[in-house]
């Protein structure tokens, strides 16, 4: 159940976040990037995001979940094309050799968040 | 529960076991607790400005476009950095509970051991009876137990190689968690991941778990010697698994009969050659 390793690390990185912009600051939302080919069940997240997000920063802010489809480029004849399983050939030469341009995404987009304070502290970002 | 992994109770656990043919001793260090690793964020200073009245709360947007496993990317970083810089082959061993990955292991010690120089981290949910054998074989070896977590995580690793110390220009075997879903997304800082499939389990095992036959190098399929006894189309298991990923290689041992576990060590040499280039 990786889900929930990466529930704690999307809340981690919040209220990482947050804190930087001060007390008081609330998450309303959050925006995230899960690829159909990132290896991750959403409904297993979704099943275990309110209970691992009680208590915390997180707990009342709405979780938008983007899910790019995959895509691939193949590999010996160059064409792209939609992929749904690794396994899926190309539909132009039937090679498995190809290239994910798409679909592995597994990112956090956006917060959106109400500061108690003007939000001066995203000038520090130190990543 | 440990925000690391995820896993109940006391955290996941870490125990160092001294071996060299020493297995009265090997109680070694135990390690218990969370274990995450606190990073020290500086909080930018705000100095308020010379008003009388609170201002009003204000609405943002962060764009963060953050990878989610950023943190655990950036400690595999970390530890495969450390690898490079003492010429360490790290690799990391991962197939479904019972594939033979220990056993394997525990013969790669044996038939290998005057030659290489070897580390073992062992990942298992409970126990240390892993990590015990691999210890009567003579490597130096530290046990994961991730409690309820069923991966293994690069800051657990982290962890695990400061309590070995793993010299320079030696193997390092990181025996994950028997799963073949879960570890897949988990970059260790590994050079290369080895998937470990034998051949009691099914041929379409690499469709099945598509990810991990992926984001794999190698494939050693194990328990060849059972094949007489079983209807078991190797063939069939290394097309679907080129399906999957073309590049993928492929090598028949048996751990039991040692029957092609020469080409394995072969296999072991030249990797450790790579990474001291």
């Amino acid at each position: 159940m990786h889900e929930l390793s990466i529930i704690y690390s999307i809340l981690e990185a919040a209220e990482q976040e947050a804190q930087r912009h001060g007390e008081g600051t609330m998450v309303e939302a959050i925006d995230l990037e899960i690829g159909e080919l990132a290896g991750v069940e959403i409904s297993s997240l979704e099943f275990l995001w309110p209970a691992a997000v009680a208590g915390t920063i997180l707990e009342k802010a709405a979780c938008n979940i983007a899910r790019p489809a995959g895509k691939a480029r193949c590999g010996s004849c160059g064409h792209a094309f939609a992929i749904k399983q690794y396994f899926d050939p190309c539909p132009q030469c039937g090679s498995h050799w190809n290239e994910i341009i798409n679909g592995e995404e597994l990112r956090i987009k956006s917060l959106t968040i109400t500061c108690a304070q003007p939000a001066v502290a995203a000038a520090t970002d130190i990543n | 529960m440990c925000t690391t992994c995820g896993c109940g109770g006391n955290g996941h656990k870490l125990t160092a076991f001294a071996a060299f043919k020493k297995p009265a001793s090997t109680a070694g260090i135990t390690l218990e607790g969370p274990g995450v690793m606190v990073e020290e964020t500086p909080v930018a200073n705000y100095s308020p400005a010379a008003t009388l009245t609170a201002p009003a709360p204000t609405k943002t947007v962060v764009e963060l476009e953050r990878d989610i496993l950023d943190k655990n990317n950036r400690l595999a970083e970390r530890n495969r950095g450390f690898f490079e810089a003492r010429n360490i082959l790290a690799l990391n061993l991962v197939s479904s509970p019972g594939s033979g990955k220990t056993t394997l292991l525990e013969r790669t010690l044996v038939d290998r051991g005057d030659r290489l120089r070897f580390y073992v981290v062992e990942g298992d949910q409970q126990t240390s009876r892993d990590a015990e054998r691999i210890a009567a074989g003579g490597a130096p070896v530290v046990q994961i137990n991730t409690g309820k977590g069923c991966h293994l995580e690069a800051e657990m690793v982290h962890q695990a190689i400061r309590e070995l110390q793993p010299a320079s220009d030696s193997i390092l075997f990181i025996e994950n968690v028997g799963n073949l879903v879960c570890p897949s997304l988990f970059d260790l800082g590994e050079a290369c991941r080895v998937v470990v499939i034998s051949v009691t389990e099914g041929e379409d095992k690499p469709l099945k778990y598509p990810d991990m036959f992926r984001s794999s190098q190698l494939c050693l399929i194990n328990k060849t010697d059972l094949l007489p006894y079983l209807k078991f189309d190797l063939e069939a298991l290394k097309n679907f698994a080129r399906q999957v990923n073309p590049a993928l290689e492929f090598i028949e041992v048996s751990a039991t009969t040692g029957a092609g576990m020469e080409t394995w060590y072969e296999w072991l040499e030249r990797k450790a050659r790579e990474v001291s280039i």
